[in-house]
């Protein structure tokens, strides 16, 4: 609701516009689809969440993006364009060039994303010194800048002091200082705080917020958070098995889910339920990647399947709130 | 309710419970891990015991489980202290009090099937169920139990789910019918869908046996669901306990209130207001003096550095208390006298 309240007027310029993502690995026992026809838009001053459970393939989403997909990993079909470049056919040297000025990531594990032999300030000063050229002296300027900037006490002597030596907030601060280092127009967040404690949680999260108003971006938050989305994304696309099964404002889809994944996540959340009373769970388990059915990809698992589910895969349909569902008025019933 | 229930049937009492470690490069300075912990636990009772990385809710349960000898204080476990005994008496106790792991990834032997997993504890304690038929009757009976039916029995680890392992888990520590159940983060590690099944769960054991848990997580939402108390640690101490309805609903703390507030809600409107703390947690090597609390507390003041704090009684819940000089529910009333 805040997110809502403290989106910027007149920003809704798409910046990042995802079209038909689909990802394929290979692995021994054949060759398993990661990411099925993903579409998306991502707008500025605006957070869109991906939602979803664990290999959903929404960090795969992410990580074709940005070009760090495992060599086992292909882009076997779509475009993702950003600043006129189609991010999925960019070549090496294109990649470096919107690195950090037009896309950047901040990673879930931030001790593994730091590079341990490097002190902080060299490692916050490279995008200036490879983009922009600077000397040594500006850029360790702006790397202090950016420190005090991303609430690291003591800017000035921390400069000379290595990853290790922060706390686990501390140095996701010291990362997303990096990815905002050049402006990026759109910055995507996986899993940011999932390691965090929820006091340092909420401080990283209200940093992603301000930056985000101060630098007009986009932010695509990946998380299985459902309370993280509703506090602070805009827009959100849930995941299920690699496909995008519903998609639309946060307060609509939450408040009437169209698509019983959603319906069955947000039943799961245990929020009003007392003391003793059952849950409402999911049964059953996601489906194996190599045995996706043919129909709907929920059909297993959901209370409304019937025939033509097992046969016809529902379309992703409708305008700004999508739902792949073939019954979605049935979904509130369940 | 719940004081009633403790009056008849106290299972567990810790008292003034202190535990430190040595750790390298601190010279003589000692790591506090428990620094004064007291609580109670009664018969099928469930204390959620909440707090951030560090704060010793691990070291906690570690000694509970005997895994760790306290420095001082006393652990009465149905009025014995486990710490005096030996030989037969321990093994009987240590059969008592059983664990459920946070990864069910780890914490399943990979070279052994469900059914060996949860007939391992009785090779420690020969005494139950005799013969290799009992023992198999059992085992299927256990995997019944928890919902994963007689088909499991000769599967291994890499054959189930994340849920299912968490079921196995669940299995092996009932396989020596305890009367408590030690859970550390029992459902971090699961997806949504599947942390709400492992949970409901949970629960119908609770009532079909009657065991007590001890709840560890760092998700308030979970521990409201299955806690009847509630302890909030910080740096070694419960700072906050009470029923679960109590210490929720109306926070006495400044930590609890700042950590009820800091979690996100998935419901917009039930949303305290925010109250974004300063800094992270203070080494446990060298807490503050006084209240541990006070460097990043916004009502701190001179007293809060120099004097520990004393239990504040919340006046409508009973046995809700909090270590505070400052406490939230006295504002403006009584407080300073």
């Amino acid at each position: 609701m805040t997110a809502v309240a403290e989106r910027l007027p007149d920003l809704d310029e798409t910046v990042l516009e995802v079209d038909g993502l689909t990802v394929d690995i290979r692995t021994i026992t054949g060759t398993v689809r990661a990411v099925n026809d993903v579409s998306f838009t991502a707008r500025r001053g605006e957070t869109l969440a991906l939602l979803g459970e664990s290999g959903c393939g929404k960090s795969m989403t992410a990580t074709a993006l940005v070009g760090l997909l495992e060599p086992v990993a292909d882009v076997v079909a779509g475009s993702a364009q950003l600043a006129d470049v189609d991010l999925l056919r960019a070549n090496r040297k294109t990649r470096r060039e919107i690195a950090g000025t037009e896309l950047a990531i901040v990673f879930q594990d931030a001790l593994t994303a730091l590079n341990p032999l490097y002190t902080v300030g060299t490692q916050l000063a490279e995008p200036f010194r490879i983009h922009h050229a600077m000397s040594a002296k500006e850029a360790k300027a702006k790397a202090v800048e950016l420190m005090a900037r991303v609430g690291i006490p003591q800017p000035e002597t921390r400069l000379n002091s290595y990853p290790h030596q922060f706390s686990g907030g501390m140095r996701q601060r010291l990362l997303i200082a990096m990815a905002v280092a050049l402006n990026p127009s759109v910055l995507i967040a996986d899993e940011p705080t999932t390691a965090l404690d929820v006091t340092v949680q909420a401080q990283i999260m209200a940093l992603l917020r301000d930056l985000r108003a101060e630098y007009k971006m986009a932010v695509v938050l990946i998380t299985h958070d459902l309370a993280l989305v509703a506090e602070e994304a805009d827009r959100v696309a849930v995941m299920y098995a690699g496909n995008i099964v519903e998609t639309g404002p946060v307060a609509e889809v939450f408040a009437d889910p169209r698509h019983p994944y959603t319906k069955g996540l947000l039943n799961s959340v245990p929020v009003h339920a007392r003391r003793g009373d059952q849950l409402k769970s999911i049964g059953g388990t996601p489906p194996d990647l190599h045995a996706i059915p043919a129909g709907c990809v929920y059909q297993a698992r959901c209370p409304l399947a019937r025939d033509i589910c097992a046969t016809t895969r529902p379309a992703l349909d409708g305008g700004d709130r999508k739902a792949a569902c073939h019954f979605p008025e049935e979904v509130n019933c369940v | 309710m719940s004081d009633q229930k403790r009056a008849d049937d106290s299972l567990l009492e810790v008292r003034d419970l202190r535990k430190s470690f040595s750790v390298p490069n601190a010279g003589k300075k000692k790591l506090c891990a428990l620094d004064g912990i007291t609580l109670d636990l009664s018969r099928g009772e469930t204390l959620g015991l909440v707090g951030e990385s560090g704060c010793g809710k691990s070291t906690l349960a570690r000694t509970l489980l005997m895994l760790e000898r306290p420095d001082s204080g006393t652990v009465r476990f149905d009025g014995i202290d486990p710490f005096g005994l030996r030989g037969k008496e321990l093994l009987a106790f240590r059969r008592r009090v059983q664990m459920v792991f946070q990864d069910p990834y780890a914490s399943l032997n990979a070279r052994m099937t469900a059914g060996e997993l949860i007939a391992e504890p009785w090779r420690s304690h020969k005494g139950l169920y005799k013969g290799r038929r009992d023992r198999e009757m059992r085992v299927r009976g256990l995997l019944d139990l928890v919902g994963l039916g007689a088909k499991s029995f000769d599967k291994y680890p890499q054959e189930f789910s994340g849920g299912q392992r968490q079921r196995i888990g669940i299995a092996r520590a009932l396989a020596l019918e305890p009367d408590v159940i030690i859970c550390d983060e029992p459902v971090s590690a699961l997806d949504l869908s599947v942390q709400a099944q492992v949970l409901n769960l949970l629960n119908d054991l609770q009532s079909q046996l009657g065991i007590s848990y001890v709840f560890i997580s760092h998700d308030l939402s979970v521990v409201r669901h299955v806690a009847d108390r509630v302890a909030v640690m910080y740096l070694g101490r419960i700072i906050e306990s009470g029923p679960t309805e109590a210490v929720f609903d109306r926070p006495n703390h400044p930590y609890t209130a700042a950590l009820m507030s800091a979690a996100p809600k998935l419901n917009g409107e039930q949303r305290p207001e925010r109250i974004l703390l300063k800094g992270e947690v203070p080494s446990p090597l060298n807490p503050p003096s006084g209240c541990r609390f006070r460097t990043r507390c916004w009502k701190a003041t001179d007293v809060c550095a120099t004097t520990a704090p004393p239990s504040a009684v919340d006046p409508e819940a009973p046995g809700h208390a909090a270590e505070c000089h400052h406490p939230l529910l006295q504002e403006g009333t009584l407080a300073s006298v």
